[in-house]
């Protein structure tokens, strides 16, 4: 099957893409600013897009900054991943009344009924996300069975990064900045000056086609395509960490005992916010929850984190009863034992657990750590120096000043 | 009928000894056997002799006032039973009770010391031996104290 | 956003329970009838998750006769899930989900020697392979059962171990400390086995217990000429799912819900020698 291909939708025409997308029924859901952060939420029309804002993230640091210019998309992830969207942070699994038996009268057990959603301004990074995660709850002998009613429809408007973040690295997780596939429509912004202001959309589905036809385009040319591919370029070339990933899970699976351990549990809060943000962590627990009169019971799903005390409960106490064990756990997880689990890295490179974690500590930075001593290198490096693991300063944005004062 | 040097030639912890050792230490033992439910040893008193289970199990005891008796360890055939004369002030640190019909081969703690006084190469391979088995014995205790199976303590 | 609700391999059966033994003071065995009387089909080894109305689930393993048609279960009152489980009165229900996991090899042991060792709560999962291998004794070899626990008073299913020495399985029990009436063994499963008779090459290992009794286990069993690879452990970790969706479960790379509970010691021997992990 042959699709169109690409085309240029001018920056005035986005609305009418909200337009198509509701008319077919979908929820545009996409990235807008609350509380100076920008998140995921419904949106309806391009005037919620957080036009002219950028972020400037690094360890321990987010913060939005105005641009220079009108982007609408000259940002990178926030807080929020597409996942809560994939997994609920809270989901009813059934509720019944208690019979005169103990036994389970009016179970509720309705199929799933999400509503139909579309992701707007999805990165690269999130859509290898949103496939890792996928093959988390789908692709067992028994997979989650809203999971599965909640995939097949999402429709899925990518954006391709214009500018990485001061904490991106899907360059060395192989996930990005451009994205090949898993969209029904992507767009490259481009910016060239006020009253140049387009998209590139590229199609990437026949439903992505015939959402593009109800939109005002034209066909691409050489100079718009050239700048899209610059653009991508840039990105590219602006990681804001970098983590080596030769031979990563025996690296990890050699290193249980590695020292470094030690010095990330002396930083580590086990406060658990790396899990919350990152897009593919999946552990959630399960609990029954009764009326005061004990007669009505529902049985709840919810997001867990691995750093918890009792994540690791066994009826004696916890198998992880310390800091050092549980980051231990995560950072092994996510880079090695999920390969072994589910077939690839848990990990897409979005950055957000060193953005997000109070102290700053920076899986890429640990990484590096353990590979470092293994080899003989002279000292462990350290959390000191600003220039991190594989040393590529952290600037932020096209048009933004590169990030400084940490 | 098996000599007594042919009966420790088979025992666990005597066995690959020359024959010339095996004479030695067969020299210092006799044949015995305790009915159910008879003490070998009482804790305190003076310990002059070890056993060699040849049939039959030893119950370790000890007798807490309030709790009465419990029995800490059971060892059975093969196994030897009794440290105590090895080493000053030669007085047995537990109670020894046959638990079931018991036949052992006895050994004169004082007679065997002496020889291996004599004879530093038994000696050393007698202590060889017996250390294996205290360590084994260690081991298996430390995992006991460990108290793992969890559950109710019935009063 | 409202929550929404789902349907699928989280919603229990309803189970009536037939009948309640109490085993140890705070131990009693369940048997549980499946709805409309159906017969619950299971393998040796295999868990299931239970619970008592709103009380929360647990994974308990399955200690019933795989020939019966019944789910029994044994269960050790120490949480608020598995008291109120305990509970529970015949003719009342109890919420069940599975059967989950691998189960004991026993296609695999024809005409071997089977070694049973047992410590504790350990002895209800063994349970129904011991009942299989009794059902078929001709195909295996010798079949011998070390069973351990902290005191005579709390040793599981008394009559039954007669039972199980009359039919072919040769039985040693042993106990950590007891009274002057006890004529047994008094010290850990790992001693027994350095004084049992077998034929180590012709020899496998089925083992469940308290983790470090297994790994002491592993290690009397190795001195006898049983390597780790003729040797299978049922493993136990925080479990919320049982069926590889919530992560808790997790020993290094393997889920204990969906690859176990029941490994090859060969298989975990470099991931149990991780402390934490």
């Amino acid at each position: 099957m042959s699709l169109p291909g690409s085309c240029i939708v001018q920056r005035g025409a986005l609305d009418q893409l909200f337009g198509a997308l509701r008319r077919r029924g979908y929820t545009v859901l996409g990235p807008t600013v609350r509380e100076q952060a920008i998140v995921y939420d419904e949106i309806s029309c391009s005037a919620e897009l957080p036009e002219g804002w950028t972020d400037e993230q690094d360890g321990g640091r987010y913060r939005l900054r105005r641009r220079d210019d009108r982007a609408l998309f000259g940002y990178n992830v926030g807080p929020h991943s597409w996942k809560r969207y994939q997994l609920p942070p809270e989901q009813l699994l059934w509720s019944a009344r208690r019979d005169a038996h103990g036994g389970l009268a009016d179970l509720r057990q309705q199929a799933p009924r999400a509503p139909r959603y579309a992701f707007l301004g999805a990165r690269s990074c999130e859509l290898h996300a949103m496939g890792i995660l996928d093959r988390v709850l789908l692709g067992g002998a028994r997979p989650d069975p809203a999971a599965r009613a909640r995939a097949a429809d999402v429709f899925v408007v990518a954006v391709q990064c214009a500018q990485a973040g001061g904490t991106c690295f899907c360059v060395s997780m192989g996930t990005g900045p451009t994205a090949e596939g898993g969209f029904d429509i992507a767009l490259t912004e481009v910016l060239e000056d006020p009253q140049r202001h387009y998209f590139l959309a590229e199609i990437g589905s026949e439903r992505g086609a015939e959402v593009i036809d109800e939109v005002e385009h034209a066909p691409a040319g050489d100079p718009e395509r050239d700048a899209a591919s610059a653009a991508h370029a840039r990105a590219a070339a602006q990681m804001g960490r970098e983590l080596d990933v030769t031979d990563i899970r025996d690296l990890l699976y050699r290193n249980y005992e590695h020292p470094r351990w030690d010095d990330v549990a002396e930083r580590c809060l086990s406060c658990g916010n790396c899990t919350m943000v990152c897009p593919t962590c999946f552990c959630t627990t399960v609990e029954d929850v009764t009326d005061l009169s004990g007669e009505h019971v529902e049985r709840r799903q919810r997001w867990d984190s691995c750093f918890t005390v009792d994540y690791s409960q066994i009826h004696a106490g916890p198998v992880r009863a310390s800091t050092r064990s549980r980051y231990r756990q995560w950072m092994t997880h996510k880079l090695a034992t999920w390969i072994d689990q589910f077939g690839s890295s848990g990990c897409v490179g979005c950055g957000r657990c060193i953005t997000w974690c109070p102290v700053g500590i920076d899986i890429t930075e640990e990484v590096q750590a353990i590979r470092a001593s293994e080899s003989g290198a002279a000292g462990a490096s350290g959390p000191t120096d600003g220039a991190g693991a594989g040393g590529a300063a952290g600037e932020v944005g096209a048009g933004g000043a590169a990030a400084a004062g940490r | 009928m098996q000599t007594l040097d042919e009966l420790i030639a088979h025992s666990p912890v005597f066995a690959g000894l020359p024959a010339a050792h095996l004479e030695l230490i067969a020299g210092c033992g006799i044949n015995e056997r305790f009915e159910a439910g008879s003490y070998l040893f009482r804790e305190g008193h003076a310990a002059d002799r070890f056993y060699l289970i040849r049939e039959g199990s030893i119950a370790l005891e000890v007798d807490i006032p309030g709790h009465g008796r419990r029995v800490l360890e059971t060892l059975g055939q093969g196994e030897v039973v009794g440290w105590s004369w090895l080493f000053a002030p030669y007085r047995w640190q537990f109670d020894g009770r046959a638990a079931h019909a018991t036949h052992v081969i006895a050994f004169d703690g004082a007679c065997l010391r002496g020889k291996c006084d004599s004879d530093h190469e038994l000696g050393y391979e007698l202590m060889r031996r017996f250390a294996a088995s205290m360590v084994e014995r260690l081991q298996a205790t430390r995992l006991q104290l460990l108290d793992v199976y969890g559950g109710a303590h019935v009063a | 956003m409202s929550p929404e609700i789902v349907a699928g391999p989280m919603v229990p059966e309803q189970f009536t329970l037939a009948a309640k033994r109490r085993d140890t003071a705070d131990t009693w065995t369940l048997e549980l009838q499946a709805p409309s009387g159906e017969r619950s089909r299971f393998a040796p080894g295999q868990f299931a998750m239970l619970s008592a109305f709103g009380s929360g689930e647990v994974p308990i393993s399955i200690s019933g006769d795989p020939g019966d048609g019944r789910l029994a279960h044994t269960v050790r009152a120490v949480g608020p899930a598995t008291r109120a489980i305990c509970a529970v009165e015949p003719g009342q229900m109890l919420q069940v989900r599975g059967p989950f996991g691998r189960p004991w090899p026993l296609e695999d042991l024809a005409g071997a020697d089977v070694l049973v060792l047992a410590g504790g709560i350990g002895l209800p999962p063994l349970r129904p392979a011991i009942l299989a291998l009794l059902a078929d004794r001709a195909r295996y070899g010798r079949l011998t059962l070390l069973y351990g626990s902290r005191s005579p008073e709390q040793l599981l299913y008394p009559q039954e171990l007669e039972q199980w020495s009359a039919r072919g399985l040769e039985v040693e029990l042993t106990v950590d400390s007891a009274g002057p009436e006890w004529v047994g063994h008094v010290g850990v499963v790992p001693r027994l086995v350095r004084r049992a008779e077998l034929d180590p090459e012709g020899t496998v290992a089925l083992l469940c217990g308290p983790e470090v009794m297994m790994r002491f286990a592993v290690a009397a069993l190795a001195q006898r000429g049983i390597g780790a690879e003729r040797v299978y452990a049922s493993m136990e970790r925080n479990m919320q799912c049982g069926i590889g969706l919530c992560g808790h479960c997790q020993l290094g790379p393997t889920l204990i819900c969906r690859d176990g509970p029941v490994y090859r010691w060969s298989e975990l021997e470099r991931w149990l020698a991780i402390r934490e992990l």
